[in-house]
């Protein structure tokens, strides 16, 4: 494993604190999702793949914090959260069904330093579903500094509909794969629903460097092992994955 | 800070004085979190080994470890992204029992453990002598699942889980400290969940 360090990054303070964030745009037009677009006091610089802390406090003191990953470009003066809202997400759900513009939050991050892409090394990042949202980050940093020949961004989802950022994604040159909906091509023919095939990926990871694979355990997992028939090396694979299991 | 506005808590809220400040009880699940892929280790190459400032660095592999006294945790896991999970048993051997087999020189005093994969974290010593740490490979009864750390990890349970570092396959005890994988890339040093000691900068 090689340390993350070894890139370029702008977070050399990477001691966070509390800070108040204030929500400046809502968002709801993705079903099960929020996007929040946060004013960020005190900010720092991110590194596209990082994440934030954001804390809710009730009247009694009471607290709950989950960490959300940013969406958006270091340069962007907002700070944009898409996060998906789970099944008695206690503070996904709130974020969902409450929030308003000009709600103050407690924030915390930038945060991590593994799960980064700082422009110079050739990657594949390969998504599932809400997974996808710090590659969108990373991909619009990418176009922002011309870097973008070097990063492929692989997303895979149940439906289009449940594809954050879906229309941006493919208008960056994303590679998408639907599981249950059949996808037209442009050329006219279609792809089928079905999981991203080895040669999909092989094709897709054709000369990178490092691989960020971001979902469900499940996913990660399966995405691991057609990484490694396409000759990604494990140790070349940065994972950040989320869900239950059993 | 301020009140958030129209938050009370959620379905998860229950005021439990085992929760740690900011914690959830995660019931029965149990998220699967690595910074890697999940490596595959065959058991009959599997190996621990415990060396630095010892007085006979000492190598055990899958049948030797078996031949320590069986030690047993039950309790509860705290993990950084804010679950916890009670009334765990993870059975494998005791730390202790592995430092009386190699002795602790008395300039030790941190430990630095490393997993298959490359990962590592550090720890001071005092925090994985004295009963408070394990080296496990089963859970609830059943092996511990390689997505879960096994077939064998670090159990630490006192402190954040990233602490107990899944795959592990050396602990190095040392006369300083030095930060391991996580605790570079922004978490806390020691990860006390009681004092929510989560990044870098908390006290």
């Amino acid at each position: 494993m090689s340390e993350a360090g070894t890139e370029p990054t702008r977070t050399e303070a990477i001691a966070s604190s509390w800070t108040t964030a204030i929500v400046r745009e809502v968002d709801r037009s993705t079903a099960g999702f929020v996007r929040l677009r946060l004013e960020v006091a005190d900010r720092q610089d991110h590194v596209p793949g990082q994440h934030y802390v954001l804390r809710l406090r009730a009247p009694d003191g009471y607290t709950a914090q989950r960490s959300y990953s940013i969406a958006s470009d270091p340069a962007d003066p907002l700070v944009e959260l898409m996060v998906e809202c789970l099944p008695r997400g206690e503070v996904s759900s709130f974020l969902h069904d409450v929030v308003e513009v000009g709600d103050e939050l407690e924030a915390r991050g930038p945060i991590g330093r593994w799960f980064v892409w700082g422009g110079t090394t050739p990657s594949i990042c390969v998504a599932g579903g809400s997974g996808v949202v710090p590659f969108v980050s990373m991909l619009r940093y990418a176009r922002r500094t011309g870097t973008d020949a070097g990063l492929t961004v692989v997303a895979s989802a149940q439906t289009r509909a449940r594809l954050p950022y879906a229309d941006e994604l493919e208008s960056a040159g994303a590679f998408i794969a639907l599981t249950r909906e059949n996808q037209p091509l442009p050329d006219g023919s279609e792809r089928v629903a079905a999981h991203l095939y080895p040669e999909e990926i092989a094709a897709l990871a054709d000369g990178v460097e490092r691989a960020y694979v971001c979902g469900s355990v499940g996913f990660v997992s399966f995405v691991g092992r057609i990484l490694g028939e396409a000759g990604v090396r494990s140790d070349m694979v940065r994972v950040e994955q989320f869900g239950p299991t059993s | 800070m301020g009140i958030t506005r129209g938050f009370t808590g959620g379905a998860r809220r229950g005021g439990d004085t085992r929760l740690p400040p900011g914690q959830y009880d995660t019931g029965a699940g149990w998220p699967v979190l690595s910074a890697e892929l999940t490596p595959q280790v065959d058991l009959d190459e599997w190996t621990l080994t415990v060396d630095g400032l010892v007085d006979r660095p000492t190598t055990w592999d899958w049948r030797g470890i078996h031949a320590l006294p069986p030690s047993s945790y039950f309790g509860d896991i705290h993990c950084v992204t804010t679950w916890s999970k009670f009334d765990t048993t993870f059975s494998g051997v005791s730390v202790d029992a592995l430092l009386q087999v190699t002795g602790v020189r008395l300039e030790a005093t941190h430990v630095f453990a490393t997993s298959t994969t490359g990962y590592t974290t550090n720890l001071p010593l005092s925090d994985i002598t004295d009963g408070k740490a394990w080296i496990v490979w089963e859970f609830d009864g059943k092996p511990l699942t390689a997505e879960h750390g096994g077939p064998v990890r670090l159990l630490v349970p006192h402190l954040y889980f990233w602490k107990s570092a899944k795959w592990v396959t050396r602990l190095e005890l040392r006369d300083h400290d030095e930060q391991g994988f996580w605790e570079r890339n922004g978490y806390h040093d020691r990860g006390d969940p009681w004092l929510e000691q989560r990044y870098q900068g908390d006290a």
